[in-house]
């Protein structure tokens, strides 16, 4: 743990991503294997369930820091974190501790089972004896969610260095379920293990977003082009007669969509299959709504399954035959899968393409992006023809090129302070229409992002001065700024105030130039709603 | 009902019964100036009263004003109000303001600290009735280290730099942390550069403390006299072509803001060294207490937060606003 501490320490006092990853590559030389194993966990988000709930928790933290619960609170909405707050507030110790990250995190596993009692010993005695970044660690350990500037990514590049394996096949081993107390960093990492092999999903290559226009990418004849469907990114795995189906976010959801046991038996064993999960009622496709209904779910009802069925819209192969076939180029994957398609499109019907595009000019795919929110798409995407298929977001192959969002301008009516490094800044913002008597304005949406740091900064101060109730860490300010909103979709919502939900809304002006009576109605956004 | 002896208005902190402002944010006829900071320190006022240490700051900050000067506890009358200076710790000059009237005694805290910092003259508790605090860090989450922790901290990060073969860049504001930092910096490391801003305010101040040697950054300082030394630097200057001449650097910033490891990262700035002007929780709370009075002001920072605590201690506590800058330090 002391080692794992000074590590957290040492990235916290780096704003430099190659110092970030040597100061991990060291660790991963130090420590011992089981340590490496569970640093791996945590920083691939697969850290043990919380063995104590947050509000015990807090009610441990303010009694040994002699506060009030309400002050710890207001300590929290401050701060930001609620580990770095426990950290803070709690009397320090300058002691270090001797035990191993691996010990620590086997008794938390323990702690699940125990009682209060055991629990709040447990967690008063450790914020005793260890330094500040040691109980920082220890109580993000223990409260989860282990966020602290260091992306997978950047621990598999770190792992690569320090063991010499490349950092594309980690990235592989490190996909899927595995249970860093079962494992060992040998079976993880050092050894070719056929059988966790049969579920494993290759990492997702993922898109870069288009500002502008496409012009830059040199000859549309280099391109080919897709819709941009708006479902779940999913691989689906057919091998040895099973199936997997995994999520981008490397959640196993197999159970989650039955009709895709359609594939097993038809389809050849060894494919591994890229594509997105569309709701797909009454025969056609459905909106991200639709598909809502089914994600949520860990049993599907037989009503459901009839009510909103899912297909699988394919748009690459990464595995055929049972060999890796990402480094084959583009277009002969799609040789591959187009041919798949042809063979078993009428025998599985959840098996739909996702239709190729050739353009000879950038106007003419423009075009074809003007209508994307017709057939339920979100814009268009561009793949280079000859590219690999990479492993996470690289620039240069896989364009996303989306539909301009909805917008409309809203008058900040709440603010709420942010977290990470937006703690203590007032950055999550609620924003409202005016009613028909353009006397009120309804809430319709909050939004956290869109903004310039200066531009937070200025906000942040102006909401100070200008608060006129305070909830908790919740502030209703004076209604006057008026922002630009844009959003991806809208539909009709009974859990709305508004009446009306859309999909990621951001801040995409500041309209400084407009008074408050000059934004929006509710009215205008529900014109917005498609019929 | 009684008029209070100092009533917070539209202009600053008023004194009805002297007929005089203390740190005024509207141009007034005469003010009491706590300490040299631009936000308590404005422009535009007909007479300033401050502490002599103070005077040469006002005047390089404001240029010729009509100012009188006073010396910690002496006391002086106006219109039959007794006012007094006395040390308030944060940076060189600053003072409290105690007003008496008719068996009545007030503290404005203006700015405070109460760990000696080897600068300036430290913070004195001065008993009083009512105590107006600034709580800029009024949150049991700010906890500062003993200052000789903190620097060993910051000099042997400097160290460890120049062992890299790295310029160190601190940032600290340039009136206060800035001679902080250079009183207490390790000369025997390396040389200390400084950029203008701070280069000319220490200049003012070096009749009054004895500081090591610092050598201006100007057009002709090259990256490879610069490598390996440490400059301190004002926060503005963070992010701006200024800084590129120090390539390869790594930055810090000396701030009570640092406890946040959020801070830290907003700001892109590689390591956070948690030093402040101002008290932290303990710090106010002790503070107040030292003063054994009955009534508690808060004005700027968590005011609502740390004046309902003080309620719950027993104080009559309420808020108040100013226009004195929040985030400081």
């Amino acid at each position: 743990m002391k080692a794992f501490a000074q590590l957290i320490k040492t990235i916290d006092s780096t704003n430099k991503t190659n110092l970030k990853v040597e100061a991990l590559a060291d660790y991963f030389q130090q420590v011992s294997d089981e340590d490496k194993v569970w640093t791996i966990a945590i920083l691939s988000h697969r850290r043990p369930p919380r063995p104590v709930n947050t509000t015990l928790i807090r009610e441990y933290a303010s009694e040994l820091a002699n506060i009030p619960l309400w002050l710890f609170e207001e300590s929290y909405h401050i701060v930001g974190d609620l580990a770095e707050t426990i950290a803070l507030v709690v009397p320090d110790s300058q002691q270090e501790t001797e035990k191993s990250l691996t010990q620590y995190l086997e008794e938390m596993l323990a702690l699940k089972k125990e009682s209060d009692e055991v629990k709040k010993e447990y967690l008063v005695s450790n914020w005793k004896k260890l330094n500040y970044y040691e109980r920082f660690v220890f109580t993000k350990l223990i409260t989860g969610g282990f966020r602290i500037g260091v992306s997978q990514k950047l621990m598999t590049r770190a792992l690569a260095k320090s063991t010499g394996i490349d950092e594309e096949v980690l990235a592989f081993k490190l996909m899927g379920n595995w249970n860093p107390n079962k494992i060992s960093f040998q079976e993880l990492i050092l050894e070719e293990n056929e059988a966790d092999y049969l579920s494993k999903p290759y990492p997702f290559y993922l898109a870069y977003a288009i500002e502008d226009q496409p012009n830059d990418l040199g000859d549309p004849k280099d391109w080919l082009a897709e819709h941009k469907w708006d479902g779940i990114r999913s691989q689906v795995i057919i091998r040895k007669n099973q199936l997997f189906v995994w999520s981008r976010g490397e959640e196993l959801v197999t159970d989650k969509y039955p009709e895709f046991e359609d594939f097993v038996g038809k389809l050849p064993n060894g494919i591994v299959l890229d594509g997105e999960i569309l709701a797909y009622p009454n025969n056609e496709i459905g909106s991200f709504k639709d598909l809502q209904t089914r994600i949520g779910r860990k049993t599907v009802s037989k009503k459901l399954l009839e009510k909103t069925p899912v297909i699988l819209k394919v748009y690459d192969i990464l595995e055929y035959e049972g060999k890796d076939i990402r480094k084959k180029s583009f277009v002969d994957r799609r040789r591959i899968l187009d041919q798949l398609h042809a063979d078993f499109k009428d025998e599985i019907s959840v098996f739909h393409l996702s239709e190729i595009m050739k353009f000879s000019a950038w106007d003419e795919m423009a075009k074809e992006r003007e209508n994307a929110r017709e057939i339920k798409s979100e814009g268009l995407m561009i793949k280079r023809k000859n590219s690999t298929y990479g492993v996470g977001r690289k620039k240069g192959d896989w364009w996303k090129w989306k539909s301009d969002p909805f917008s409309i301008d809203a008058v900040l009516t709440y603010a709420m302070r942010g977290h990470g490094r937006r703690s203590n800044l007032f950055t999550d913002y609620t924003f409202g229409l005016w009613d028909d008597e353009h006397k009120e304005l309804v809430t319709f949406a909050k939004a956290y992002s869109g903004l310039t740091d200066k531009e937070f900064k200025s906000l942040d101060a102006w909401i100070k001065k200008h608060t006129l109730e305070r909830f908790g860490p919740v502030r209703s300010v004076e209604p006057y700024h008026v922002f630009e909103i844009a959003f991806e979709g809208i539909a009709e919502s009974k859990r709305h105030k508004s009446g009306v939900a859309t999909r990621f809304p951001r801040i995409s002006r500041w309209r400084n130039d407009k008074k408050m009576g000059e934004a929006n109605t509710l009215e205008d956004l529900k014109a917005m709603i498609p019929k | 009902m009684k008029t209070p002896l100092l009533a917070f208005n539209s202009k600053g902190i008023y004194c009805e019964a002297a007929d005089v402002y203390i740190d005024a944010w509207k141009p007034v006829d005469k003010v009491i100036i706590s300490h040299g900071h631009a936000d308590h320190s404005r422009w535009g006022h007909q007479k300033y009263i401050t502490h002599h240490d103070n005077v040469p700051i006002v005047k390089h900050r404001l240029g010729e004003v009509n100012i009188e000067s006073k010396a910690y506890g002496e006391s002086f009358t106006i219109n039959n109000v007794k006012f007094s200076l006395h040390p308030a710790g944060h940076i060189i000059g600053s003072a409290q303001v105690r007003v008496e009237h008719k068996g009545e005694v007030w503290v404005f805290s203006g700015d405070y600290k109460d760990e000696a910092d080897g600068v300036c003259t430290p913070f004195e508790a001065v008993p009083c009735h009512t105590f107006i605090t600034e709580c800029t860090f009024g949150l049991p989450a700010f906890k500062w280290k003993p200052q000789a922790e903190v620097f060993e901290e910051i000099n042997q990060w400097w160290k460890q730099n120049q062992a890299d073969g790295r310029t160190s860049v601190l940032f600290g504001y340039s009136l206060g942390k800035a001679q902080r930092l250079l009183k207490h910096l390790n000369p025997e490391i390396g040389k200390i550069y400084t950029h203008g801003a701070i280069e000319n305010m220490t200049e003012v101040l070096r009749s009054l403390v004895d500081f090591p040697p610092t050598h201006l950054i100007t057009r002709e300082t090259t990256k490879v006299e610069l490598n390996g030394n440490l400059v301190l630097a004002p926060p503005s200057a963070h992010g701006g072509t200024w800084i590129r001449k120090m390539t390869p650097y790594v930055t810090a910033s000396a701030s009570g803001w640092m406890t946040f490891r959020g801070a830290r990262r907003r700001r892109a700035i590689d390591k956070g060294f948690v030093l402040s002007d101002h008290c932290d929780w303990n710090g106010l709370i002790n503070s107040i207490k030292a003063t054994g009075c009955e009534k508690v002001i808060c004005t700027h920072g968590y005011t609502d937060i740390f004046a309902k605590y003080l309620r719950e201690l027993g104080y009559d506590a309420r808020t108040e606003k100013t226009q004195y800058e929040e985030n400081e330090d």
